[in-house]
């Protein structure tokens, strides 16, 4: 004890340093937040390791949890999405032109169901009577033809498409005009048509364009598709040819309503050139 | 003894209020900061006891810690340096040599010794000043130099105020 009294006196500033420094220090570290919150930071860097090294374990055993959980919320959120709710608006473009009285204007449409692999598809879209569309209008996309409106409801219309066994469209080949008729073959091929009936006389090239003629629901000069095969089976007075479809059925989103405002005026003069006969 | 006594009182008011209201305001391209206070600690008498030593250095360290708005931080510096200082003489002065060497000033220890002294604790309190200031091993590099530009200042400060009282008929 008196040696250890001795050593103490003896080096007596080495340990009224340590009391003092000590002293000092706690002060500094108590009352100074940086270096609080550094010793803090430094601490729980051990702890907060751990504690995610435990975390992952757990994480792992309750992973069927959090899928049916995320898979819960992504239902929740697409109910919320834009495209879930009916849009009740309708934009109609028009195109004023003094010179033209103007014949066809165009409602656009999304596609909500689609067939294309039956006989006879169809397909729904999301406007109906309350939008101005009737049965027996046109419809049209992008690409080309999609086909006719054929039953509607006051926010729906179901579409008979191209790929029909009644589709009858009257088209022409583009570069010389030789009119026949276009139909969907019986092999349900959704990107293959025919065009019958065209004339002995007309010389079609391979590639040539079919678009559709006046005679029609559509507009003159819409795309149905392209000469792809000159020889087919079905011959006789007249030429059939392969047509490859401009529109892909499969992946067919938006599409446009034709609306021909002088197609009433045409029936009704047509109708009454046949009562008159 | 008296005079020591009231001689330091002195030293120790006109220091702190020196650092606190003219140098506290000094800073030379963000770098070099003088700590003049610190001398007070240098200039001690030999004779002092290691507790008083240490007492002392403690109030200085908080009375400028109040001013400065870090408590501890120069508190800590300081009993630092005076352990430095005990140190430092102990190794370098004969203890027979207390009788006519009553204080380590420049006028009586000579130039030398002073300057040697004096950069030798001004660095120690520096270093530990700054890093325990900055508490980040990442700007050390920026740290060191700020410890040595601040100390050349302190030192500078230190050697004018000692030629300032430079008393030549007490060097025998």
């Amino acid at each position: 004890m008196r040696n250890l009294l001795i050593f103490i006196s003896k080096y007596n500033a080495f340990f009224l340093f340590i009391i003092f420094e000590v002293s000092a220090l706690v002060i500094y570290v108590k009352y100074n937040s940086f270096q609080k919150a550094t010793f803090i930071n430094s601490t729980n860097k051990i702890t907060s390791n751990l504690y995610a090294q435990a975390d992952q374990l757990k994480s792992y055993i309750s992973l069927r949890e959090v899928n049916d959980s995320l898979a819960r919320e992504n239902a929740m959120l697409r109910n919320q999405l834009k495209s879930s709710f009916y849009i009740d608006s309708v934009s109609k473009h028009k195109i004023t032109d003094t010179v033209y009285k103007q014949q066809y204007q165009f409602i656009e449409a999304a596609v909500i169901n689609n067939s294309i692999n039956h006989r006879n598809n169809y397909l729904t879209i999301n406007k109906g009577s309350h939008a101005g569309i009737e049965k027996g209008m046109g419809v049209i996309c992008g690409q080309g033809v999609v086909g006719k409106v054929v039953l509607v409801s006051e926010y729906m219309s179901v579409v008979q498409s191209v790929l029909h066994k009644e589709t009858r469209i009257s088209a022409m080949l583009a570069d010389h005009k030789d009119i026949g008729s276009f139909i969907w073959g019986g092999d349900l091929d959704a990107r293959k048509g025919l065009l019958v009936d065209v004339a002995n006389n007309a010389q079609p090239r391979l590639g040539e364009k079919v678009v559709t003629t006046e005679y029609s629901l559509f507009p003159s000069g819409i795309p149905i598709g392209k000469v792809s095969n000159l020889h087919t089976k079905e011959g006789g007075s007249s030429l059939n040819m392969e047509v490859e479809l401009a529109v892909d059925f499969g992946k067919l989103q938006y599409v446009n309503v034709v609306i021909n405002k002088l197609a009433k005026e045409q029936l009704a003069l047509e109708g009454q050139e046949k009562k008159d006969e | 003894m008296s005079r020591t006594i009231i001689v330091n009182i002195l030293r120790f008011i006109s220091l702190v209020f020196i650092q606190v209201f003219l140098l506290k305001n000094i800073t030379l391209y963000n770098l070099s900061t003088p700590y003049l206070y610190i001398l007070f600690i240098l200039l001690l008498p030999f004779e002092t006891p290691n507790i008083l030593l240490f007492t002392l250095a403690f109030i200085l360290g908080l009375t400028i810690d109040a001013f400065y708005d870090t408590p501890g931080l120069h508190t800590t510096a300081c009993v630092l340096l005076a352990l430095v200082r005990i140190l430092f003489i102990s190794i370098t002065v004969q203890k027979d040599g207390f009788d006519n060497e009553p204080e380590p000033t420049l006028s009586i220890m000579g130039f030398r010794w002073f300057f040697t002294y004096a950069l030798i604790l001004t660095l120690f309190h520096h270093f530990f000043l700054f890093n325990l200031e900055v508490f980040r091993f990442s700007e050390i590099q920026y740290t060191i130099t700020r410890v040595v530009l601040s100390s050349l200042f302190t030192v500078f400060l230190i050697l004018v105020s000692g030629l300032l009282f430079y008393k030549s008929k007490e060097r025998k």
